[in-house]
């Protein structure tokens, strides 16, 4: 018998601290895929922000730097600019991305660093408890959205992978979401184009990864993962928003 | 003979950091210390070197952290409210134990205060300025040459302890001209840094980080934190002494203080008062031993300070019990700066 | 013939590779595994699977192992 599936070599084979139904742990499986098939697993250093994300350096059998909230993009820059034949990504959520880090985010992009960013929107700040992110949906009730987001009160959910694409610096922006089998698939090949991007030097890319959080959202794993269907997708459209190269 | 330069204190530091074999610079333009991001602009090409011109104060410390974190010598300055903006990261970096070197050309507050030279940042600098309970090493020139040497010195110092360094001058120092007699950085020992980041490369997983959650690991970290300032204190603790031997009345201060402060010194002396002067160079590690040892004979010192008394509460913390610390300070604005005559006035007033 | 392992002490319940199967072969046990969870067991036989592997991919903490003849 042979083995078609089996954990990639850049993920460690430990037990996350990630909740049941949690897309945290599918996207860190594709991002490692990703390393491993382009055998950059030796080179890699991980750029790990402040959220659920946080213990990339205990998932990933990879150099890492743990940063503080938001200011991944700045520290990427930092160790690129220091090690421009290094790996670089950065792996964020969205508090840290498009709150806290939204100057750092956009002016790395707009620089275009040789760094690639995955961004995994799960609506809500996970790991404070469910509070409101920007990128909560109207209506949507959080913890500090208790009667749910109200435009007038609160503004609108950010869509980070179209904002970005708008920039100069900004060589691939994609987003994609891990839902379904199908839309999962879709993702890997988003990851790998963002990867390929930095490989070949052709600039900056970003994917954007819907993403679940059953236990914020107050559902079980298959109810939030049909809520990333149903609504995020409605928002968030999937798709590539740049694509400079044309991978 | 040696050639001699004059520069300005700010162009000493870049060309101290330079010549220290730093070649990462990120920054933000702040008065008064925009000559340095504006020279590395310039020279880093030259070197081979990055220069970045960040968003903010916090994208620039930031970035000195991911160039840190591969084992490069990286460096910031801004002056006292871009510092502020730092103090995240500093924070941050004192837990991951980063080298690198932070430059406060610092300016009076609070809050947007004014440009003119200030030392209202000394407790910021020497007690943590941000939050968690650490410490940076900081070294305080008061002269061309010293912004110039103890650059150089940050930087090693900075790798051998493993601790971000911060340079505290401000506005008399980093705009003054004076004569510099560069030169190469002294041979000293340095670590093999086998934390820095680089990629597996077919090692072990390095990894960076300041978050302890496990049972007791945070308290460990932070005992050897400690432990890494009880010898910085042991070891590298500076300061300069000024006719102290037979002083009955020592005057003290830091940087541009302290210049003013030695010229006063000179005019006592002149007037056949036995007045001397202790400088300390490292604010962090403060020369305890300094004053302890030469307070157990001289039993009045004086410490004049640009702010209304912060390194004072050091001085009194270090002296011999019976010594007497007066003080002498003034909080920066325009025309506040006290002159060698203001401080005469006080010495005579305490001698 | 195709089959797939489901490490029951990673499983953590979360189902997700049920819907993922598109003939419907995991279900869910009755027993409590150690992490506190009923995890996933593989009901059908290895005639019906096919080893189209996307229960291991939907899963997210990695606990199915595929495999296939060559």
């Amino acid at each position: 018998m042979h083995q078609v599936f089996k954990r990639p070599v850049s993920l460690k084979d430990v037990q996350t601290h990630f909740c049941p139904g949690c897309h945290h742990g599918t996207i860190h499986r594709l991002v490692a895929e990703a390393l491993d098939e382009f055998g950059l697993q030796q080179e890699t250093i991980g750029i790990a922000s402040i959220g659920c994300s946080v213990f990339l350096y205990y998932y990933f059998d990879i150099d890492v730097i743990e940063t503080p909230h938001g200011r991944a993009p700045a520290v990427a820059t930092g160790v690129k600019r220091a090690r421009p034949d290094r790996f670089v990504f950065t792996y964020q959520g969205d508090g840290d991305l498009a709150a806290i880090g939204t100057a750092e985010i956009i002016h790395a992009a707009n620089r275009g660093e040789h760094i690639s960013v995955v961004f995994v929107n799960n609506t809500t700040y996970g790991m404070t408890g469910g509070q409101m992110a920007p990128t909560t949906l109207l209506g949507q009730r959080t913890s500090t959205s208790p009667t749910g987001r109200k435009p007038e009160v609160e503004g609108f959910p950010i869509r980070m992978a179209e904002l970005l694409s708008g920039l100069d610096g900004v060589a691939f922006s994609a987003r994609a979401a891990v839902n379904t089998p199908k839309n999962l698939m879709d993702a890997k090949k988003q990851i790998k184009k963002a990867f390929r991007y930095q490989g070949e030097g052709k600039g900056f890319s970003f994917v954007e990864v819907l993403a679940a959080c059953p236990t914020n959202w107050g559902m079980n794993a298959i109810e939030a993962n049909e809520r990333v269907g149903r609504e995020m997708c409605e928002y968030f459209k999937l798709g590539t928003f740049k694509n400079t190269a044309g991978l | 003979m040696a050639k001699r330069l004059l520069v300005r204190g700010n162009e000493a530091i870049c060309r101290g950091a330079i010549e220290a074999g730093c070649r990462y610079y990120f920054g933000y333009p702040i008065t008064p210390q925009n000559d340095i991001p504006e020279y590395m602009s310039r020279e880093m090409p030259n070197v081979n070197g990055v220069f970045i011109q960040a968003e903010s104060e916090i994208a620039s410390v930031n970035m000195v952290m991911g160039a840190a974190a591969t084992g490069a010598r990286a460096m910031t300055s801004s002056s006292s409210p871009g510092i502020s903006l730092k103090m995240e990261a500093i924070s941050y970096m004192a837990g991951m134990e980063l080298p690198c070197l932070i430059v406060n050309i610092s300016r009076s507050g609070p809050g947007l205060g004014g440009i003119d030279a200030s030392q209202g940042d000394y407790f910021q600098a020497v007690k943590g300025g941000g939050h968690g309970g650490y410490h940076i090493l900081v070294l305080a020139p008061a002269s061309i040459q010293e912004m110039y040497d103890l650059t150089m010195l940050a930087f090693d110092l900075a790798e051998i302890y493993r601790i971000p360094a911060m340079i505290l001058g401000d506005a008399v120092v980093g705009q003054m001209k004076e004569p510099l007699v560069p030169h190469p950085r002294p041979d000293r020992e340095l670590p093999a840094k086998d934390w820095a980041l680089r990629g597996k490369s077919g090692g072990e997983q390095r990894y960076i980080k300041s978050l302890y959650l496990g049972d007791g690991e945070l308290e460990a970290h932070n005992w050897k934190l400690y432990a890494k300032y009880q010898e910085m204190k042991a070891k590298e603790s500076r300061w300069e002494d000024f006719l102290t031997s037979d002083a009955d009345l020592i005057v003290t201060g830091f940087g541009s203080a302290a210049r003013i402060a030695k010229t006063a010194v000179m005019m006592a002396r002149e007037e056949g008062l036995k007045v001397g002067l202790l400088r300390p160079i490292t604010l962090f590690p403060f020369p305890s031993a300094a004053f302890a040892e030469r307070t157990l004979r001289c039993k009045k010192i004086l410490d004049v300070e640009l702010n209304t008394g912060q390194m004072v509460e050091d001085v009194r913390l270090s002296v011999a019990r019976d010594a007497e610390v007066h003080f002498y300070g003034r909080p920066s604005g325009t025309g506040s700066l006290p002159t060698p005559e203001e401080i005469l006035g006080q010495i005579k007033k305490y001698y | 013939m195709p089959r797939i392992e489901i490490d029951e002490l990673r499983c953590k319940g979360c189902a997700l590779c049920t819907i993922a199967c598109p003939k419907k072969l995991i279900a869910m046990s009755e027993q409590i595994n150690n992490l506190g969870y009923r995890p996933a067991v593989f009901e059908g036989t290895e005639v019906q699977c096919t080893g189209c592997a996307l229960c291991a991919e939907m899963c997210p903490d990695v606990a199915i192992k595929v495999f296939k003849e060559q």
